[in-house]
């Protein structure tokens, strides 16, 4: 294994975090700030509690999820898109690296900086609500599990796209639509039953869902379908990666 | 010797069916220059592509120090430097920075005396904590070369190394690309420049149209290919060719102060001593003769030119 390779570009991209500190961290965290306010606060007040949990605290999972996911779509996409779109991409095919190294490197780097805004949003909760993590190992697993997933996804997204909105066009028009309708800030209990039923089509119940379940112990499934449906996205992922490696779509022709 | 570089039945096509190598055979001589030549289009990118492993081959072989691109691609790659021949570089790195993950890239561990010996040699070292961003084109150039070898590379294809960049430049990564050769790396490039091929190369090879129409040493290539020209300078001039010299297919410059005579230095009689004999029995007198031999240049668009005729018919 060229793990020297792997760290190469591992390392470049920490660094273009380092250079875009405000757009990768900070931005955010400020908006999370913002959802803490308008529906922690505002919102907030006229909701006491869901399924015991005060309304502050219950959303706090549902929030850094949000971030999770749309910050590793769109840092590893970002990440395989721009060589390709600039030409640096000539020097990774020519480099004694194999694919799933090149993987590796790209997706590695964006799931950490998601693990890293993940708990810089988790740290910036607590100025706003009580926090209690009922399971912290599980919080961690699924936190790194969800920011590989999701930068896996980024990744493809990247060879995908061929042009700048392609890149945005999955973060913004099903990711995030997802994400705020898989129980970022309401259990799906609230919801009428047919809605109920019609939201467990939706992946990102199972994420929010085991998130939430490592916190308070409590969620909208099982933590066992939680894992296995992140587990499957994350099997689903891999092939999609496994296949456009193999065939070199997007990157050899 | 085994050739460094063995390319057997090369083929490559795009989707849409258009055919960008044909049957591609080829071998490369560990330790030599070898000029690919060709015009646009010609296939030339594709074909290094190929052995760089960015592009996959529709079918047939290559090898590197014997080593297939395809199945041990990690030792093949390990081995090859490629300068591409778009100025594709980061933009906010340094150039120390883009020239150490570059080395890293390759598997090498970190050598900061060789980068620093890289960026001396190629007049970069003052620039190794400018952004790229901030280079010229021909720095940047350089600092593609610098990336190429930094993994310290046995074979190097350099593809349109100076294009845009100035004489001065030029002529300097000239020496920077004799060294590498005295330092026992093959250089395989490929340019517009023909002047280039004809001051580097050891050998040279001419694609045209996805197929190879020659591989020749560059020197027999010029001695076998090469024509020259005898320019007789008279003391009177002239208002045609007389009679009794057209025999000789002989040019009348166009001040008519100046004959033409083109022969083949490769055939058995050159036609110069019946010329200078038929000259003074016209009683032409002549004050000058001065005698030129075809660039490498003409000879390639001869070829070139040739092949399209043969296609037209």
């Amino acid at each position: 294994m060229n793990v020297r390779g792997i760290l190469a570009i591992y390392k470049f991209e920490m660094a273009r975090t380092g250079r875009t500190l405000m757009q990768s961290i900070v931005s955010p965290v400020l908006s999370t700030c913002l959802y803490f306010i308008v529906f922690g606060a505002a919102i907030g007040s006229r909701i006491t509690e869901v399924d015991g949990v005060s309304y502050g605290s219950f959303i706090v999972p549902g929030l850094i999820m949000l971030s999770l996911l749309t910050q590793s779509v769109s840092n590893a996409s970002f990440g395989i898109y721009f060589p390709r779109f600039s030409g640096t991409i000539y020097e990774i095919l020519s480099a004694p690296v194999s694919y799933l190294e090149i993987v590796i490197g790209y997706a590695g780097a964006a799931a950490t900086k998601s693990v890293i805004l993940g708990t810089i949003i988790l740290a910036t909760a607590g100025f706003f609500v009580d926090l209690h993590v009922a399971h912290p190992f599980v919080m961690a697993g699924f936190l790194i599990l969800t920011s590989v997933t999701f930068s896996l996804l980024g990744f493809i997204i990247g060879i995908w796209a061929d042009g700048f909105e392609k890149l945005q066009i999955v973060p913004l028009l099903v990711i995030t639509p997802l994400t705020f309708l898989g129980g970022t800030f309401y259990s799906i209990d609230m919801l009428p039953p047919i809605w109920q039923k019609i939201s467990l089509l939706n992946p990102v119940v199972y994420l929010v869902s085991g998130f939430r379940w490592a916190f308070y112990d409590k969620g909208d499934v099982s933590i066992v379908a939680s894992f296995v449906m992140s587990m499957v996205f994350l099997g689903i992922c891999l092939a999609l990666i496994a296949w456009i490696f193999r065939t070199g779509y997007r990157l050899k022709d | 010797m085994q050739p460094v570089i063995q390319i057997q039945n090369l083929q490559k096509s795009y989707k849409g069916g258009f055919q960008a190598l044909k049957d591609i055979n080829l071998d490369i001589e560990k330790g030599e220059i070898f000029a690919l030549l060709g015009p646009n289009g010609a296939g030339k990118t594709t074909l290094i592509s190929i052995v760089c492993g960015i592009v996959n081959a529709t079918s047939g072989s290559v090898t590197a120090d014997g080593f297939d691109i395809v199945r041990d691609y990690r030792e093949t790659r390990s081995r090859i430097g490629l300068v591409p021949q778009e100025l594709t570089t980061d933009a906010f790195e340094t150039v120390w920075d883009t020239v150490s993950f570059s080395r890293g890239l390759f598997g090498k561990a970190p050598n900061p005396a060789h980068i620093e010996k890289i960026l001396k040699q190629l007049s970069l070292w003052e620039k190794k904590d400018s952004k790229i961003m901030t280079l010229s084109g021909g720095m940047k150039r350089r600092v593609l070369i610098a990336k190429a070898l930094s993994h310290e590379p046995s074979i190097l294809f350099l593809d349109e190394p100076t294009a845009g960049v100035d004489v001065e430049l030029r002529k300097d990564m000239w020496e920077v690309v004799r060294g590498l050769q005295q330092s026992g790396v093959t250089i395989i490039l490929t340019t517009h420049y023909i002047e280039e091929a004809e001051m580097m190369a050891d050998r040279v090879g001419v694609i045209r149209k996805g197929e190879i129409i020659l591989v020749e040493e560059k020197n027999a290539l010029m001695r076998k290919l090469g024509e020259k020209q005898l320019k007789i300078h008279l003391q009177q001039k002239l208002d045609a060719v007389p009679d009794t010299l057209k025999k000789h297919g002989l040019e009348l410059g166009n001040d008519g102060e100046t004959l033409v005579y083109t022969y083949d230095t490769a055939a058995g009689r050159t036609g110069i001593t019946g010329l200078l004999s038929d000259l003074s029995e016209a009683k032409i007198r002549f004050n000058d003769i001065e005698t030129s031999e075809r660039s490498l240049e003409d000879i390639f668009v001869n070829l070139v030119h040739e092949d399209e005729g043969e296609d037209e018919e």
